[in-house]
Order: C-alpha cells, then sequence, then structure tokens
C-alpha cells in the first residue's frame, strides 16, 4: 500500500528560529504558530525533573544550566548501532506539571511535549515570560532523524529517562502557550464554540 | 492432544514484539489515510500525513514508530487440545525480553514504588483464556501510556442507562484532550464486573479500526459515540478538526441487577498489535 503523496513538505516549510531562544524570538512567538527548531536543547521526564528538583530541595547545583534553555519532555527508544538516535517524539506534558514552575523560577525559558498544562503552570510561565510548545506525538521515526546530535548530560542511571542534550535541526514544533498567556489548545475550543454559537 | 514447544512461543513472541514497534498493521494505516483524505483543516492534514510518512519511515529505516514501545499486553486463546512443552509464562517473559532488547526498543516497566526501571521491559502482562481446540492465538498489544493514563473506569448506577454511558465515555474523551495522542481508538467495556468491563475495554482494541459490534444495538453505540465525539472539535492532537477518534469500539457482557460498569480505555494513533496463530 502506498501512503505516501510526497515528502511532507508542509513540515519543511515552517519558519525557523534558533535555540536557545533569543529574547526577541521569544517574544515573537504567537500561540497556534508553527515554527522549526534548529540549535540546542535539554531533555527530561519524569525521573530527571524528579531529582532536578531533588537537588533543588538539598540547595545542591543543578548538572546543567538551564537558564534560557528549552526543556523537551522525551525518553528515546535506544540508538541502533551508527544511529544518533531511536525514535524520540514527546511525551505527555502533564506528569511534569508538579515540577514545572520549580524550573522556570530559576530561569528555564521553554518547554515542550504534548497535551495541555495545569493553570499553576501557565501562571508560572506568564509570571517568568516563559513558553510551552508541543511537538508531534507519535512521530517518533520521523522526529528522529531532525535530531543530529545526542548526549548523556546526567542521571543515566534513569536510563530512557536521563537527561540528554541534543542538536535538532528542522525539529518542527506548535507553539501552545505565549508570553502573552495566550493557549493553542483553549484557542481551538473556544473557536469551535463560537463557530456552533 | 497437540505439542507446542515453548521455544517456539518465545520466538514468536519476541518478533511480535520487534514487528509491532516498526510496522503498524494494515487496519489502523487505512485508517489513518482516510482520516486524512476526510480532513479540512490544513494543519490536521498535514499532520495526518506526517503520522503516515511517519509510519513509513519506522517500516523503512527500523526505527520505532514511537518511541513508547509500550508495556507488553499479552492476549492468549489457547486451545484445550495443546500440550505446552516446557514453561509458557517464562517463554512469553522470555520473548518480550529478548524482543525489546534486540529491536532496540525502549525498556518501560518499573516498580511502581521505587519506580527503578527493570530494564527488560518485563513483566508482560498476560491475559489467557482456555478456548476449544488445538490452536494458540496470541496477540501483542504494546500499549503506551500517553493513552492508557487516559482510561478510566466508573461503577455507574443502572438509571443512569444509556445516555449515562454515553455521557461519561464523551466527558472521559473530551478530558483527555490531547493528552493520548489523537486520533485516538476508543476501547469501551460495559458490564461483567469491575475487573471484567476494564478486560472488555482493553480487548476491543484488538478488534480491526472501526469494525462494528455485531450486535445492532451495540453498534448504533458505537456510532453514535464516533459522531458525537468527533462533532466537539478537538481533532488531531487538539488542534481541532473533525478527527478526534477514528473508532469506538464497544464489548459488552451481562452485568448484576444492581450494576453499570462502564470502562474506556483509549489507544492512540500509533495504534499496534500483531497476532500469531500456531
Amino acid at each position: 500500500m502506498s501512503l505516501l503523496r510526497s515528502e511532507p513538505a508542509f513540515f519543511d516549510n515552517l519558519p525557523e528560529v534558533r535555540l536557545p531562544f533569543s529574547p526577541e524570538a521569544l517574544t515573537s512567538l504567537e500561540a497556534g504558530q508553527l515554527v522549526s527548531l534548529s540549535g540546542t536543547l535539554y531533555t527530561g521526564r519524569d525521573q530527571t525533573h524528579r531529582r532536578l528538583c531533588a537537588l533543588l530541595e538539598d540547595g545542591k547545583e543543578l548538572p546543567v544550566d538551564l537558564v534560557g534553555q528549552l526543556l523537551y519532555y522525551v525518553g528515546p527508544s535506544p540508538a541502533r548501532p551508527g544511529r544518533v538516535i531511536g525514535a524520540a517524539g514527546p511525551t505527555t506534558s502533564y506528569r511534569m506539571d508538579s515540577y514545572t514552575p520549580r524550573l522556570l523560577a530559576l530561569g528555564l525559558a521553554a518547554t515542550m511535549g504534548k497535551g495541555a498544562r495545569s493553570a499553576e503552570v501557565r501562571q508560572a510561565m506568564l509570571a517568568h515570560g516563559a513558553v510551552y510548545l508541543a511537538a508531534i506525538g507519535g512521530a517518533g521515526a520521523f522526529l528522529s532523524r531532525c535530531i543530529k546530535k545526542s548526549e548523556l548530560v546526567a542521571f543515566a542511571e534513569a536510563g530512557p529517562e536521563a537527561l540528554f542534550r541534543f542538536e535538532v535541526e528542522n525539529f518542527p514544533a506548535v507553539v501552545i502557550n505565549d508570553l502573552a498567556g495566550r493557549d493553542y489548545y483553549a484557542l481551538v475550543a473556544a473557536a469551535k464554540k463560537k463557530g456552533e454559537g | 492432544m497437540r505439542e507446542i514447544d515453548s521455544n517456539e512461543i518465545r520466538k514468536a513472541v519476541r518478533d511480535m514484539a520487534i514487528a509491532a514497534a516498526h510496522d503498524l498493521e494494515p487496519d489502523i494505516l487505512e485508517a489513518l489515510l482516510a482520516a486524512r483524505d476526510r480532513e479540512t483543516g490544513e494543519l490536521a492534514w498535514n499532520i495526518l500525513d506526517l503520522l503516515l510518512t511517519n509510519a513509513d519511515i519506522a517500516s523503512r529505516e527500523r526505527i520505532p514508530v514511537c518511541q513508547d514501545t509500550g508495556t507488553g499486553i499479552l492476549f492468549l486463546e489457547l486451545g484445550q487440545e495443546v500440550h505446552i512443552q516446557g514453561d509458557l509464562n517464562e517463554a512469553l517473559q522470555e520473548g518480550v525480553r529478548l524482543g525489546y532488547e534486540e529491536g532496540y526498543l525502549r525498556k518501560s516497566v518499573c516498580d511502581p514504588l521505587t519506580r527503578k526501571n527493570t530494564g527488560t521491559n518485563t513483566p508482560a502482562v498476560v491475559h489467557l483464556e482456555i478456548v476449544p481446540g488445538d490452536h494458540l492465538t496470541i496477540r501483542f498489544l504494546p500499549k503506551g501510556c500517553g493513552s492508557e493514563n487516559m482510561s478510566s473506569l466508573a461503577m455507574l448506577p443502572p438509571a443512569a442507562g444509556t445516555e449515562g454511558v454515553v455521557r461519561h465515555v464523551i466527558d472521559r474523551v473530551l478530558a483527555a484532550g490531547s493528552n493520548p495522542c489523537p486520533p485516538m481508538i476508543v476501547g469501551v467495556g460495559l458490564g461483567g464486573s469491575f475487573e471484567k468491563a476494564a478486560l472488555l475495554a482493553k480487548k476491543a482494541l484488538l478488534r480491526p479500526v472501526g469494525e462494528k459490534s455485531a450486535r445492532q444495538d451495540v453498534a448504533v453505540l458505537e456510532e453514535r459515540l464516533l459522531r458525537e465525539i468527533n462533532a466537539k472539535g478537538q481533532g488531531v492532537h487538539g488542534f481541532g478538526g473533525i478527527t478526534t477518534a477514528l473508532a469506538v469500539h464497544m464489548e459488552i457482557f451481562p452485568c448484576h441487577i444492581a450494576s453499570l460498569p462502564v470502562a474506556i480505555n483509549i489507544q492512540c494513533h500509533a495504534h499496534r498489535h500483531k497476532e500469531i496463530v500456531l
């Protein structure tokens, strides 16, 4: 069965944004906008968050300076020999909600995963000038191609939940929460409601 | 009496684990393709298109469709005329362990309290049914937890009736939002007991995507649920559009006169499943 209409040109022609975000780039992002990310980001999911916050709790230094960075919620599958990484799509973000305000207060500028954030996280984003993006869930094989380098930074014992540094190129994402406090999921719901009104 | 060697079972499970992670079955591919061709929203259309491209890359380059290669769920139908040589459960678990190790799949199983990863993706969850005949059917459903976490079970009062069931299912699906990676497949287990309803909801996911219930009134209910879920417009990944769910599958079983159990097991669009008959 041939499934392919063509290579997905749509995702090849998105406005490019460098990582880590410059203050200007961060301000320019708008909820609902599709962007193509290139540059450096850090990864972490449940166990990395638990460990980062435990270190903060103990007054210890973090293994990485998160100021101005983007933290991508992902637990990649193992790389086959000769490959940079396995599948590496986003995991669901709400599981990180209880930890996120703490990291935003440190200066983390952006998070990326999938699904809506809690009211507390949205408030913390507004207070600290941070954004939230969604990557394309379930597109782990495609997104694997956008990751050009992967380096273990900390918490190796957490396996796929460790903290990695990725170099990405043309990694597509959708801006969900922008600096103006807009939420794209809520905008979609509101537009639908208005259409029915 | 027919003999089946447990080594053959181990090999079959290993191969299914690897194939499931990389090669989506025609039922889900066709459902995604049909959804793409129906879709009117630009972003939704392009994401569905990307998901088809993703499936193609996964299959050709042997990269998992999704990094969450899941908890292994095994459904066995064991013919009562079959005798297994060796340890059946060990063969199943060893098959899963080998598949996840040799297939470069993510090991996602951990202790619920310490959260320490078992490192092997075992133990897998096994459901065994004894059936007439001399065959062994094994179905492998690796279940990612973005969708599994959005599942639920309610013991409704009988007075809730069909309308109560419909409202409950729609409420849960909408509350899940974009967390379970829509477009999703909604498995509903109706009736039975507490654990039976949950198992029915999961078994409903084994049905080919979009295949209707053989019972007419249930098929009508499935169609109504699908229509009403999609009418809410959450759409692909919560970005709007007409495809929040690809299908609703409902399995039913008689229940106690005092009870109306309803379980919802949500499956993401990366609906991986394999089957073998030995």
